[in-house]
């Protein structure tokens, strides 16, 4: 019998690192359905979890392992689901539903060509929007690029960290590349590795209300079975969780679930500068095309070319100051991703007017080839 | 203090309501409060422990039940409080799982989950409220709407044909399969607590009147269906599922079908999964 946190050097998979991620985050149900490129954490899931006293489930659709794990996650349990572009479509009405009714959970996509059934087995950034507001009605969101195994396996403990944090489902962003690439992933003592779980309440189960946020903007959280009585709906709600059909609820609710992510940014947002004190070109990006970016950034130097690399760990919330003070500071932005502009927009947003904002990027199947960002980097500024 | 004020009187049921919920929502004559009632006074006589009881509905005149009882309950998606349902019982086998909506959000647009929550009997009671339409949305044809029936979206009659649940329950693996009505609320009843207390996937069908929609659109008052429960309503305790049709004109089937043992897919699970 393996142990939960499987300390030690490993090679492996990112699909497999994710997935050694999860555990070593205390996940302990999974829900998924097969899909090209994510069905590799499926599987580990399947092989580990019953070993560790966790459940794994495949459901009959991704539609039903997104209900899963939120049924879960009100049971007590830290859980997962992973999936691909055409389950994340399908997913989405119930990440809605998680947001609504605040369900910590995580939800992995390990992002294909699209749009439909599109580049099954190649790798795409082109969710990213997706990723933003695919459910409908206005919200919030975490979502985190990253952009090795080494990286996916800690950026997974992170987002369990935050969604129990937060009480929300929490994206991982990954990529087929990242999901299939086999590298050394190190995975330190358990007693190294820093987990939070979400508030249990306190005080008389009678007046507990289930939505009352605490002093960081989120309320604890009861676990059934414990005599709570909660009322959970995806239905707008009060604070006791009752529907309330009126303006004024809608605004209420709306600014719980939307402030607790807008006035902790400082806390959620990670992102990793390179070479940018002295900068005068700054590359944009995240995941696998960070990567990508690194390397052209090193070349370009060698050139004499003064660019660096701010490199989007958490992409949603966007790392709108971030990007405004480096506005300030350099004469262009290049923005590099895969899939024809999307995250660009943002940056374009936010860099306004000041500099001129550059894309590198293809409609997906492949990475990013650093040539195509030296190519751009060389242009006069 | 006023003399003449009289404190309205406890309802047998007022420790499993949300009092400070009601009025509820169905309309007069509606047949949801029955099988509500039904299923809350089966938990009660039950004796198992409230505390882990646990209510899913998902969306519509009967997902509304949810709101309504005093236990820890969720009103989720439409169509997804089974699987929802499923990975909370999962995630805590000590849960005591009961899904209570209606024919719409369970057999048309989760269909899909109910045939697979029966195919691994997964350990919960499920009350489908048949009201052979959608109520909520105002009367449209529905997966167990009769042919030649009239809706909002048939004009000229229902088209299709409609399912026959305990059969597709039945096909799909349940394990204890019953049919009553709501003027059946003493059968019902003893139906919804046989299936709380025993293990396994356990399905309840209570054909209930819609006297807004399909009533009124089909010339019943909600007497009338009533009236037709009794008249066409045979019971017939143990029938094989495929004989129990319901054919308003000739007759109703009601009873108590199946009631077979089997591993719950918790039990399944384990001993299959976990090599210890
Ligand atoms: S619309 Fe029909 S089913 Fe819905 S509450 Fe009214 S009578 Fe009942």
């Amino acid at each position: 019998m393996k142990p939960a946190v499987l300390t030690g050097e490993h090679f492996f998979t990112g699909d497999v690192a994710c997935a050694e991620g999860a555990l070593a985050a205390g996940c302990r149900f999974f829900g998924g359905y097969p899909i090209t490129p994510a069905t590799e954490i499926a599987e580990h899931m399947s092989a580990r979890l019953p070993d560790i006293g966790g459940t794994f489930i495949q459901m009959e659709d991704e539609i039903a392992a997104m209900a899963s794990i939120l049924g879960a996650s009100w049971a007590g349990l830290k859980c997962m689901t992973a999936t691909s572009g055409p389950g994340f479509s399908l997913m989405m009405e119930n990440i809605g539903l998680g947001i609504c009714t605040e369900t910590p959970c995580v939800v992995v996509n390990v992002q294909r060509g699209g749009p439909s059934t599109g580049l099954p087995t190649q790798g795409a950034q082109s969710d990213m929007m997706q990723a933003r507001w695919g459910s409908h009605g206005h919200y919030e969101i975490i979502a985190l690029s990253p952009a090795s195994p080494q990286e996916i396996f800690y950026q997974t403990i992170t987002a369990f960290n935050l969604s129990e944090t937060y009480r929300l489902p929490v994206l991982i962003m990954t990529d087929e590349i990242v999901g299939h690439m086999s590298e050394r992933v190190s995975i330190p003592s358990a007693k190294d590795i820093k987990t939070v779980s979400r508030l249990a309440p306190k005080g008389r189960k009678d007046r507990f209300k289930p939505f009352e946020p605490g002093p960081n903007g989120v309320a604890p959280m009861p676990t059934v079975g414990q005599g709570y009585n909660v009322h959970v709906t995806g239905l707008t709600h009060d604070e006791k969780g009752y529907p309330v059909m009126s303006v004024e609820a809608q605004d209420e609710m709306m600014k719980r679930i939307t402030n607790k992510i807008t006035n902790n940014l400082d806390d959620i947002i990670q992102t990793q500068s390179y070479r940018l004190d002295d900068a005068d070109i700054a590359v944009i990006s995240y995941g696998v095309s960070a990567r990508t970016s690194l390397s052209a950034v090193d070349e370009a130097r060698k050139m004499g070319i003064k660019a660096g690399l701010l490199r989007l760990i958490t992409v949603w919330p966007f790392p709108e100051d971030q990007i405004r003070r480096l506005a300030n500071q350099v004469k262009k932005m290049v923005t590099v991703e895969i899939n024809l502009g999307q995250i660009f927009l943002e940056v374009q947003r936010c860099a306004g007017n000041k500099i001129p904002v550059a894309l590198v990027g293809h409609p997906g199947g492949t990475i990013i080839p650093p040539e195509s960002v030296i190519d751009v980097l060389k242009e006069p500024v | 203090m006023n003399e003449n004020h009289i404190k309205p009187p406890e309802h047998p049921l007022d420790d499993l309501l949300r009092t400070d919920r009601i009025p509820h929502i169905w309309c007069p004559g509606c047949g949801i409060g029955t099988a509500f009632s039904a299923c809350l006074t089966a938990m009660k006589t039950s004796e198992l422990d409230l505390k882990k009881m646990v209510m899913v509905s998902g969306i519509g005149c009967s997902g509304r039940a949810a709101g309504y009882v005093k236990l820890d309950s969720f009103h989720t998606t439409h169509g997804r409080s089974i699987p929802f349902a499923t990975g909370m019982k999962l995630a805590n086998p000590e849960l005591n799982l009961v899904v209570f909506s209606g024919d719409g959000d369970l057999f048309a647009i989760g269909g899909n989950h109910f045939i697979h929550a029966a195919r691994r009997n997964v350990d919960m009671t499920v009350v489908c409220v048949n009201n052979l339409n959608y109520g909520m949305t105002g009367g449209q044809v529905a997966a167990t709407t009769p042919h030649k029936a009239k809706t909002t979206t048939t004009p000229f009659g229902n088209p299709e044909s409609p399912f026959n649940l305990p059969l597709m329950a039945y096909a799909s693996g349940a394990t204890y399969i019953a049919r009553w009505t709501t003027l059946h609320i003493r059968d019902l009843t003893n139906s919804i607590e046989t299936a709380l207390k025993r293990n396994g996937f356990s399905f309840i069908e209570v054909l209930s009147p819609c006297p807004v929609n399909y009533g009124r659109r089909n010339k019943q008052s909600s007497y009338e269906m009533l009236k037709i429960y009794q008249d066409k309503g045979i019971i017939k305790n143990g029938a094989h599922p495929t004989e129990i049709d319901i054919d308003f004109d000739k007759g109703i089937i009601l009873g108590d079908f199946i009631d077979v043992d089997r591993p719950t897919c918790v039990e399944q699970y384990d001993k299959t999964c976990r090599l210890i």
